[in-house]
């Protein structure tokens, strides 16, 4: 009922002008927007897990100092808010105006460049919010792979297999089905989390449309397009998130449940049947 | 003749429970040892310190003359580095009261995944072995099967196909078929007594009193720790001479 009465009067009030929205809706500045949102999700997400799950390896080390130092990583990145670790990477030239490659306490330069050239707003972004995620994911890896039964390591063990080669042959695979979902959700939070580089001027989504309505003063109805997109994205990732799960449950059930396009085309089979 | 396994005064504890108070026991090459006692006895870790899945505190313990997990210098022991102790480990079969198998690999890359990435055994080379072995245990066709599709006796079968994969010098079997429906016991327990024909040394921990009868050479009984009787399965199973065996057997006979 309340649903019905709120969409009820926004489509009467005129002054949502849903004419704008249309208008803006694929604007080519918007779209351009919605790809550097994609991009930016996919790369810092990709970047989350990959250093996330090394983290996670590294803090269930035995040795005292390679999972020390992913602890200390976990806690700095996950104490302090994405948006500072935004800016710090976004101002970083302000620190280290050089950034070089070589060997450290003046040993030779291998390779050297001004960091303002090096770190965009882009670069600093993937970073702050790839860097971010890696020590969330770190922690969505751990309870992955804590959730592996010891059986296992000690059946992979007793066959002479060592800790890395159990780890990705054997652990991290059976991992999976308990790291995906949470996953999924990180991705669908990212999508949204990377509207902050706005802040340090990436022309993603967000800051596309305000970039618009600091023009034409259309505030409402471009952050309505905005949210649209968003809406939309965060729905198709909902959908692939569904089959990323579907994957990783065999071996687990016998049987799969049916997909709900699968669902649908049974009552239609079975009705026709009943006719 | 070299012993297979030697242990000499095996102590281990967990935190302040000490579980093996001085085991000393010898399994020569071929020999079949079926080793029995109440649970807490000590005998499934005691099997697990075999292959270092658990370290002992003291004593020593040979697996073929040489020393499991450590290395003597002088009058210390040394922890072997963990790729030594896996290659130690890849000798010795080990077969589990749960199976393990892998679940996300069906039947024939369950078989195959230890030859290929620990032995570095070719693949078409591991294939035809797998087959062979699951042929031997009557499972050649469920080789795409997933181990959540087989049953228990099934998965065990298969377990015991992947352990010898290896090609091992030992077997060690931790309670294989307690897991088990009791009409599922008879085809693990034949595939094992096949195995003891083949002339497999083996080590095994069971409450199977006919299986002890019958393939085994030696029984060993254990009870809080330590080695309370050994010798000939038949001889200890009806002529008992401590009175810890004598109430044992009385309950479970």
């Amino acid at each position: 009922m309340i649903a019905a009465a709120l969409i009820y009067s926004g489509a009467n009030n005129s002054r949502f002008q849903w004419g704008v929205v249309g208008d803006f809706l694929f604007d080519s500045r918007i779209l351009r927007g919605v790809r550097i949102t994609i991009e930016l999700t996919v790369i810092a997400m990709v970047i989350g897990i990959v250093f996330g799950v090394i983290l996670a390896v590294m803090r269930l080390s035995p040795n005292p100092l390679v999972s020390g130092a992913s602890w200390l990583y976990i806690w700095f990145f996950r104490g302090t808010p994405v948006l500072v670790q935004l800016l710090f990477w976004y101002y970083i030239s302000a620190l280290y105006p050089k950034l070089s490659i070589g060997i450290p306490f003046g040993g030779p330069v291998i390779a050297s460049a001004n960091a303002n050239d090096l770190i965009k707003p882009l670069t600093a972004a993937i970073l702050g919010l790839g860097l971010n995620e890696a020590a969330y994911m770190a922690e969505i890896a751990r309870a992955g792979i804590l959730s592996v039964d010891e059986g296992q390591t000690e059946a992979a063990q007793s066959l002479g297999m060592q800790r890395l080669q159990i780890m990705r042959r054997i652990v991290l695979p059976q991992a999976m089905r308990v790291i995906i979902p949470p996953t999924g959700n990180e991705t669908i939070s990212m999508l949204k989390t990377s509207a902050l580089a706005s802040v340090i001027t990436v022309t993603e989504l967000l800051y596309s449309a305000q970039l618009i309505y600091s023009v034409n003063y259309k505030t409402i109805q471009l952050l309505i397009v905005a949210s649209i997109w968003y809406l939309a994205m965060t729905t198709i990732l909902s959908i692939g998130q569904y089959y990323v799960e579907r994957h990783y449950a065999r071996g687990s059930s016998r049987d799969l449940p049916p997909t709900p396009l699968q669902k649908i085309r049974w009552a239609v089979l079975a009705r026709r049947e009943w006719n | 003749m070299e012993l297979m396994v030697k242990a000499e005064g095996v102590h281990k504890s967990f935190g302040r429970l000490e579980v093996l108070k001085g085991i000393t026991l010898e399994v020569k090459p071929g020999e079949v040892m079926c080793v029995l006692g109440p649970s807490g006895s000590g005998k499934s870790t005691f099997l697990r310190c075999i292959n270092h899945l658990e370290k002992i505190d003291a004593g020593r313990l040979y697996v073929d003359g040489e020393l499991v997990g450590y290395q003597q210098r002088g009058d210390k022991l040394y922890e072997l580095r963990e790729s030594e102790v896996a290659k130690e480990r890849a000798q010795i079969g080990m077969v589990f009261q749960r199976f393990n198998l892998f679940p996300h690999m069906n039947v024939l890359h369950n078989v195959i995944e230890a030859p290929t990435r620990v032995k570095g055994v070719r693949s078409e080379q591991a294939v035809r072995k797998a087959r062979e072995l699951l042929d031997r245990v009557g499972l050649a066709d469920k080789i795409d099967s997933y181990p959540a599709q087989l049953s228990g006796g099934q998965q065990q079968r298969v377990a015991i196909a992947r352990a010898l994969a290896m090609e091992p010098k030992l077997m060690l079997f931790d309670e294989p078929t307690s897991a088990l429906d009791p009409e599922l016991v008879g085809d693990v327990l034949d595939a094992m007594r096949q195995l003891a024909r083949d002339g497999m040394t083996m080590v095994v921990v069971t409450h199977e009193i006919g299986f002890a009868r019958e393939a085994g050479d030696t029984l060993v009984f254990m009870d809080e720790g330590v080695v309370v009787e050994q010798g000939e399965p038949r001889e200890v199973l009806s002529n008992p001479k401590h009175e810890r065996t004598q109430a044992f057997l009385s309950k479970v006979l």
